[in-house]
């Protein structure tokens, strides 16, 4: 009864074509927004913070930027574990060279490198589409560990060839290395993807945003009606890569603290993220977070449930889980096909008629 | 949003005007010949579209019709020949340049994007139009927004033309066979197109589809004074609709005039029913 938009008219175009056209629908996001902003700080702990928090935003942010390029421009990518290392040793050769930059800069221009990158591999998309494209970016995922892993100068060379993030902060805060309050790293992971998720709704539902859209369904008309495949195909491959590179500069230098380039970005992450958008949705914004949501947070609820709760071995339950959360991406994929985004639409639609369905 | 009003009226056309007259030239087609490998498709052909009509291109099936029509928005390139379309002569062009030089089209198969909603479709026709760049379009708020409703009010008058109000938000995956047609031609007539290319607009339609398009075309040629290019099968709409008709076939041109003259010219003739070839 509370999600109506009966005589919810609108009289403008500006408020007609609003990312939240109903008005439960606006007071429920910002709800939960000023939840996530001024509640949950106060009550975050270490477990939460690192077990579920942060991948949920870091995981989110590189689904949005992956949702990007594979949901709304239609080009597949097998990369996203090579481009996130991109953005993670961007960061961490920022981190040592300018020592005074503050952090949010660093994830920033980390950002931008990978953008760089990204519009270099994503050059063979111009002549390849579908399965041989996803092939020439599982190149690029395969090239840029081994660049990263066979040059010292990008670890610093380091003995172990690992990364380490040294303590960097922003507005004095430290957010980054050993000592960092829980609030510090979830606040700065939360303000980036509120920030870019927004800058991600804003570009899709603009003339880029069709642009991308009209090369993803049918790339000959979109030529004809005036679409440049050049620039709608190498924006896509830059701003996705944009995003997936701060997804990565903060798994590195927020989440893990140091890391290992073919451990922590090796073809797997490829793979997750991907999962992420296909099972959220692809071409969808919210699509992006769900999926993150999906795979980062079932596997700690299946987790604690068999452990926690019936006291399972911890190696056994930790078969089960794989097993389980691979079920049940098979039984969501059967059952909804366009992802969680399209089944959080059928719902709207059934709960706007309930409980009068005619 | 009023519905009351009518569409020509309100609507402007953004285009330069490119001071070319109506009844001049607007498109010369010199002398052009596309061959793939060895197969001709079109040979030594040389007509013109005049600013403010109709054109029609008709032919049996394979006689180059589609062709000629990639051909003149830059999807083929021609072996040989020249093309000019307001006054500027071409060889080589992308069809995004075409598109941003006025010309637009629908297909003979629908192609239309079908994961957007109609109103969606009908924006993209837009893009040539729309300048906010990248960063504008980021923060949304201001330009781009002010940008992006001045072309929602240009594509309500599209939409309130076109009859299609009912279904905007509709994906058009869903819709039935003529309104997709119906809004491959708001598309394209988004773009403010100073020639209008039809490939079969008419193909499969039932008779009453078949005259509301009739009707649009119409329309669109005299409200808005669009140039159009249309290929068509159905001999009765080609002959009513059009004030020129230029007739191919395999790849050659055997006729070009006014229906009634393509109508009595013997090779066209010749063409559609087919000749004895007994003497």
């Amino acid at each position: 009864m509370l999600y109506r938009e009966a005589g919810d008219f609108k009289t403008t175009y500006r408020a007609d074509q609003q990312t939240f056209p109903i008005k439960s629908e606006r007071i429920l996001f910002w709800a939960f927004i000023a939840f996530a902003f001024l509640i949950v700080p106060f009550f975050i702990n270490d477990y939460w913070n690192k077990a579920v928090l942060m991948p949920l935003l870091i995981y989110s942010m590189a689904a949005l930027g992956l949702n990007i390029l594979v949901g709304y421009c239609g080009q597949v990518s097998l990369g996203t574990g090579g481009f996130m290392a991109v953005g993670a040793f961007a960061c961490y050769k920022l981190m040592t060279a300018f020592p005074g930059m503050d952090m949010f800069s660093v994830v920033i221009l980390s950002g931008f490198v990978t953008a760089a990158v990204g519009i270099i591999f994503g050059l063979p998309s111009l002549r390849i589409k579908g399965f041989y494209l996803a092939v020439a970016t599982l190149a690029a995922q395969f090239f840029l560990v081994w660049v990263f892993n066979k040059f010292a100068w990008f670890y610093n060379y380091s003995a172990s060839g690992q990364i380490t993030a040294p303590e960097r902060s922003i507005f004095g805060i430290a957010v980054t290395g050993p000592s960092t309050a829980p609030w510090a790293t979830y606040l700065f992971a939360l303000t980036i993807l509120f920030v870019f998720g927004w800058i991600a709704r804003n570009l899709t539902r603009g003339r880029l945003g069709r642009s991308w859209m009209a090369i993803r369904d049918m790339d000959i008309a979109a030529e004809i009606i005036g679409v440049s495949p050049l620039k709608a195909k190498l924006s896509a491959f830059a701003i996705s890569s944009f995003y997936i590179g701060i997804a990565g500069a903060m798994f590195f230098a927020n989440y893990l603290g140091a890391a290992e380039v073919g451990e922590a970005f090796g073809i797997d992450k490829s793979f997750l993220v991907l999962f992420m958008v296909i099972i959220g949705g692809l071409g969808s914004i919210l699509g992006s977070f769900l999926g993150a949501a999906f795979l980062v947070l079932l596997p700690v609820l299946l987790k604690n449930l068999m452990v926690g709760y019936l006291g399972w071995a911890t190696d056994l339950a930790a078969h089960i889980q794989i097993m389980l959360v691979g079920g049940l991406i098979v039984f969501f994929l059967i059952a909804e096909p366009h992802g969680l985004a399209q089944l959080w639409r059928i719902t709207k639609e059934k709960l706007r008629i309930w409980p009068f369905p005619y | 949003m009023n519905m009351h009003t009518k569409p020509s009226q309100e609507f402007v056309m953004t285009r330069p005007d490119d001071g070319i007259k109506v009844g001049d030239p607007l498109l010369v087609v010199d002398h052009i010949s596309l061959s793939f490998g060895g197969v001709k498709a079109i040979s030594d052909i040389s007509f013109d579209v005049r600013k403010g009509e109709i054109r029609a291109i008709i032919g049996p099936n394979g006689a180059g019709k589609t062709s000629m029509l990639n051909v003149i928005n830059g999807f083929y390139h021609p072996q040989e020949g020249t093309i000019t379309f307001r006054g500027e002569k071409r060889t080589k062009m992308k069809p995004h340049v075409a598109a941003h030089q006025g010309i637009a089209r629908t297909f003979q198969n629908i192609a239309l994007f079908k994961g957007m909603s109609v109103l969606d479709n009908i924006m993209t026709g837009r893009i040539t139009l729309q300048k906010r760049n990248l960063l504008w379009q980021a923060l949304w708020r201001g330009p781009a927004e002010a940008e992006e409703l001045e072309h929602r009010r240009s594509v309500e008058h599209i939409i309130d033309f076109l009859e299609i109000e009912a279904i905007r938000k509709t994906p058009v995956g869903r819709l039935p066979y003529g309104l997709q047609k119906r809004v491959e031609l708001g598309r394209a007539l988004a773009a403010e197109p100073a020639l209008l290319l039809l490939d079969e607009p008419m193909a499969g339609m039932n008779l009453e589809e078949k005259e509301d398009m009739s009707r649009f075309i119409l329309d669109v040629n005299q409200q808005f004074g669009t140039t159009i290019a249309l290929i068509e099968h159905d001999m009765g709409v080609v002959m009513d609709l059009s004030d020129r008709v230029v007739v191919l076939d395999y790849g050659r041109k055997i006729g070009d005039g006014t229906p009634d003259e393509v109508r009595n010219n013997q090779d066209v003739i010749d063409a559609y029913l087919g000749v004895s070839h007994d003497e």
